[in-house]
């Protein structure tokens, strides 16, 4: 029998219930209000009376309203049928709520209502089983019976999506009886396993994972070597990030976050992308929404919508379900991991998740910390990175999260909370300057301040000269500001020329040029080739006007070079010149 | 389940905060409070076994504690007819104006959000004739945008040019801690240019209680959304956000909330983004555009205000002595109105928009810190005086307020100025543009 409470305070989005019976911390309750049921999860209890935060606007609730309890975590359902979606925090499908929506009237369908709740997989569409283990065969958690097509995920373009034994499992199965190849929903019963002591379980292909707790069906965790390639230069080459790593970006507003998770998101080699927008703005959703089917994912050829899935709580939906959007996200992520595919999540923004934890400690009194942030900011967001990795799965086979998170510091200042706990735990630290996006050199990764633990696509040596020539060249600068151009020395003066050429050419990328938004490896190692003969050699050039001149006519040549395409005649032609006139402008 | 019973016993009042025991009282729900000092709204913001917190709208100066609770048993709702244009009320929606009042069609304010799957995408530029704006920022229907400005600066003045020169079906004026004579001025200033007769105004002066100055963003945008639902493009203007902030600020200290920063309340993000986060383009009706004034105390763009409403908006315009700055400034959604094809049914500008604006305010940058070098008393290279006078003319001729020229004519005079100034190789423009665009003689 389930247990059942009454509602004894309301405060915003925090209730206090008194119950009886048992229940669990992080347990799922519904308040009751007329026909609808408003979910709710405990984040507290004391004695008989616990504290509840509710997923939605608490307006209308009385004291002595009914609470039902469920028994389960916030969970998420994991199965065929996730890709290409767009969900809430909690995973109800936002064009499916819009639908139902309108069915109460044509103004309601644009609106979310309270109340109401959708599965996140769908439960009538069919999906083509392929079973590959065999009846008598020995399974585990984690590990596939078979397989379906889903969008790319066709076993042609990419391997099938794996219908695996549910992770809850413990122990070891034998398949009793699995369904013949056909069409099926993802709660029909595929298969019937045996325990070790005899009792059956029947398994579907959807299965529910609690979004707080990891997936841990691998064999062991992989170092991150190898690196994800974004196609954004100045991380590629200089802050690299791995495929099972984690990063950070934090910044200002206005620096560039958004778009830069966005060129990411459409850019990189990975296999999916998992977009939380986690308490921002919708319009960049909306943005997200109705580009991304447009856009040709060039490794399947198909469209990129195909390999995204968005997690969208925005600013002004409720606070609760923002907190709950990130692990929702991980949680899916883990899921196609156990597929062996490379996973990215990108989470905009970290802060705005911290800041929910924030409001909810506030309303339950907690003793504050820092800022008002609670006691636990950091082991929290130490958890959720430690959620990335690149795993070896039962099968051998390897799959990865790689984690990336915006952080949206008060004010952009890098000793607050949030970023300080972040930046102890994340491999990359991709900072974003005030300074440089006033001056609209993006992305606005401060090269000076930036670090990554990461390996670079290029040969790290060559990266560490270029590095010391934009430090040199930043400090002649600075020293440029106090004693002039003409108290400057002209092997001083030409550092600091080599440094703006290296930042105007490689690290700024225009991510709204087509040719310049995507830069691959391939492209990445010849223009750096070109870029360090520019860096490195000596001029024979012996005043500073005529120094400048030079390097500014390389500059022009050289972003004329960045709009060409590939290997085009014309890319070649430009390349050719660029090395001549950095030759003949050398000392013999 | 109609609670109609009348309470005469108040516990404990502390600010505009009354407490009092109650049965049957819905979260959220409004009473009306009837005292010494008059009758005023109410709404219930806590619940705690059988105390009812209240928010008193007119605030709690001589409520006594005989006075008259009846809770009437919904939200706070406001009256919506096509007769609330021309009209200016308060933040609790009565007439200020002497007119009658309105009482048809009572609708909920404070509505749940928009779905992100009904929006579109922006797409369609809002011309302004300010180059600032125009050229450099593109202000485009649904963006939510906040005007950044010390106090002192002409920010009122700005928010109505704008609202005169923009073609929107419907102008809402929210105004939060105005003087009262700078409400007068807005109204003159509508009138005068005819813009009234599609003017909402509801105002809370810095002589009102607080509660009605929390009250103004979402009477506005429940009304705003109305209009926007029958399909018209809704301009909101909002001035001040930061009183509206602090009034928060005030109630949440009343209620004994721990304060996050500078005694702001933790919630204070939220609280701000569920208001900007009604702009929106509906799918298949109207839209709502937010240009907001807040102003920032110190003229510290990291005060909580300012701060957390950069990371809300889409952008933000930095009013700095009367000037909308180039640095900082930022439209968010122009890369959706400024590409310049011809093919576009929306399109309002040219293919070399993006160049000129990037161009231009790359060589600003460099003629700042040419000042300051000049400032230092630094010899002035050849290049240095090239700045210089870039510098000076796009000041006068594109950063001054008060040119007012459509927005073809501006990227004319960008490539004027440059060409002016530079030889086409020192622009840093590619060069496939500066053939088909620089200036010939």
């Amino acid at each position: 029998m389930t247990t059942t409470g009454k509602i004894v305070t309301v405060n915003g989005n925090m209730i206090t219930v008194a119950f009886d019976g048992a229940v669990a911390q992080n347990e799922v309750g519904y308040a009751v209000l007329g026909g609808k049921r408003l979910m709710a999860e405990i984040v507290r209890v004391r004695g008989r009376r616990c504290d509840m935060q509710v997923f939605e606007a608490t307006t209308d609730l009385m004291v002595d309203d009914t609470v039902e309890f469920t028994g389960e975590l916030l969970a998420a359902e994991l199965g065929p049928g996730m890709l290409a979606q767009v969900y809430d925090g909690l995973q109800n499908p936002l064009a499916e709520l819009a639908k139902e929506a309108a069915k109460i009237s044509k103004d309601a369908g644009y609106f979310l209502q309270r109340g109401m709740y959708l599965p996140g997989l769908p439960r009538d569409r069919k999906w083509d089983f392929h079973p590959t283990a065999k009846v008598g065969e020995r399974v585990s958690a984690g590990e596939a019976v078979g397989w379906v097509s889903e969008g790319i995920f066709d076993n042609k373009t990419m391997p099938g999506h794996k219908i695996m034994v549910p992770f809850a499992l413990k122990g070891v199965y034998t398949i009793k009886s699995l369904a013949p190849a056909g069409d099926y929903t993802v709660t029909e019963d595929i298969a019937t396993l045996t325990d070790a002591n005899g009792n059956d379980v029947k398994m579907q292909m959807m299965q529910r994972w609690p979004v707080k707790v990891p997936i841990k069906c691998f064999t062991e965790r992989l170092e991150p070597t190898e690196t994800l390639e974004t196609t954004v230069r100045t991380i590629d080459t200089f802050f690299p990030v791995a495929v099972g790593g984690t990063y950070c970006i934090p910044g200002p507003f206005g620096a560039g976050k958004t778009v830069l998770s966005q060129t990411t998101a459409r850019y990189s080699k990975v296999d999916i992308v998992i977009s939380a927008a986690c308490g921002e703005r919708a319009g960049e959703v909306v943005e997200t929404l109705k580009e991304f089917p447009e856009i040709t994912d060039p490794k399947t050829g198909q469209s990129l919508m195909k390999r995204t899935i968005i997690i969208c709580n925005t600013s002004s939906m409720p606070v609760a379900s923002r907190e709950a959007s990130v692990y929702t996200a991980v949680t899916l992520a883990e899921y196609f991991r156990q597929q062996g595919l490379n996973v990215l999540v990108l989470a905009d923004s970290t802060s705005r998740w911290a800041q929910a934890m924030r409001e909810l400690s506030g309303r339950l009194e907690e003793i504050p910390g820092e800022e008002a942030f609670p006691a636990y900011l950091e082991s929290r967001i130490a958890a959720f990175y430690e959620r990335a990795g690149r795993v070896r799965l039962k099968d051998g086979s390897t799959g990865s999260v790689t984690i990336g998170g915006t952080v949206s510091p008060a004010g952009g200042n890098f000793d607050e909370p949030v970023t300080q706990a972040t930046l102890k735990v994340v491999g990359g630290f991709h900072g974003l300057s005030r300074a440089r996006s006033d001056a609209r050199r993006y992305p606005a990764i401060d090269p000076l301040d930036s670090w990554s633990h990461y390996n670079s696509v290029i040969e790290q040596a060559k990266v560490e000269k270029a590095r010391a020539i934009l430090r040199k060249g930043n400090e002649v600068g600075q020293m440029m500001k106090v004693v002039g151009e003409e108290g400057t020395s002209l092997a001083d003066f030409t550092t600091y020329l080599k440094a703006e050429f290296l930042d105007a050419v490689y690290l700024q990328q225009n991510a709204f040029s087509e040719s310049d938004a995507t830069t691959p490896v391939e492209r990445q190692k010849v223009m750096f080739d070109v870029v360090e003969k520019a860096l490195l050699t000596e001029y024979a050039i012996s005043e500073k006007p005529a120094m400048r001149k030079f390097f500014m006519d390389l500059q022009q040549t050289f972003i004329d070079w960045n709009d060409k395409k590939f290997r085009s005649d014309e890319f070649n032609a430009i390349q050719t010149t660029l090395v001549k006139k950095i030759e003949e402008a050398a000392h013999v | 389940m109609f609670n109609n019973k009348v309470y005469h016993k108040i516990d404990a009042l502390s600010g505009s905060i009354a407490t009092l025991r109650a049965e049957g009282v819905k979260y959220g729900e409004v009473a009306e409070v009837e005292s010494r000092a008059g009758t005023s709204l109410a709404q219930v913001i806590k619940l705690d076994g059988p105390n009812v917190t209240l928010q008193i709208f007119a605030g709690a100066r001589g409520v006594d504690t005989a006075a008259k609770v009846r809770f009437l048993g919904e939200t706070m709702k406001i009256p919506f007819s096509q007769d609330l244009l021309g009209r200016a009320f308060t933040g609790a929606g009565v007439p200020r104006d002497g007119g009658p009042a309105i009482t048809e069609n009572p609708s909920p304010i404070g509505q749940p959000s928009v779905n992100p799957a009904r929006r579109i995408m922006p797409h369609r530029m809002v011309k302004t004739n300010i180059p600032m704006i125009d050229l450099f920022n593109s202000l485009v229907v649904s963006q939510k945008l906040p005007i950044f400005a010390r106090a002192g600066e002409p920010y009122n003045e700005l928010l109505a040019r704008i609202a005169l020169q923009a073609d929107s079906d419907v102008i809402i004026i929210g105004g939060m801690g105005l003087k009262y004579d700078e409400y007068l001025k807005f109204r003159s200033t509508l009138d005068k240019s005819g813009a009234l007769a599609k003017t909402v105004m509801f105002v809370h002066t810095a002589a009102d209680p607080t509660v009605e100055c929390m009250l103004v963003p979402d009477v506005s945008l429940a009304v705003a959304e109305k209009f926007a639902l029958e399909g018209k493009d809704v301009l909101v203007l909002l001035t001040d956000m930061t009183s509206f902030a602090d009034a928060m600020k005030e109630i949440a200290i009343t209620m004994e909330q721990i304060p996050s920063n500078r005694g702001y309340p933790g919630d204070l993000y939220s609280q701000l983004a569920s208001r900007y986060e009604k702009a929106v383009d509906f799918d298949g009706a109207g839209s709502i555009t937010i240009l907001a004034v807040t102003t920032m105390p110190g003229d510290d763009v990291t005060h909580p205000v300012p701060d957390n409403t950069g990371y809300i908006t889409e952008g933000q315009f930095y009013l700095r002595n009367g000037r909308i700055e180039p640095f900082g400034s930022l439209s968010r959604l122009k890369q959706q109105v400024n590409k310049g094809n011809p093919n576009d049914p929306d399109n309002k500008t040219r293919k070399d928009h993006r160049t000129i604006m990037d161009a231009m305010i790359k060589l600003y940058a460099q003629y700042k810190e040419t000042i300051e070098k000049q400032s230092m008393g630094f010899r002035m290279s050849d290049w240095d005086q090239k700045l210089l006078k870039y510098g000076a003319l796009f000041e006068k001729e594109m950063m001054d307020l008060s040119v007012n020229i459509d927005l073809i004519d501006a990227l004319d005079l960008g490539w004027k100025i440059l060409a002016e100034c530079f030889d086409r190789g020192e622009v840093g423009i590619p060069s496939k543009m500066t053939d088909e665009f620089w200036p010939k003689n």
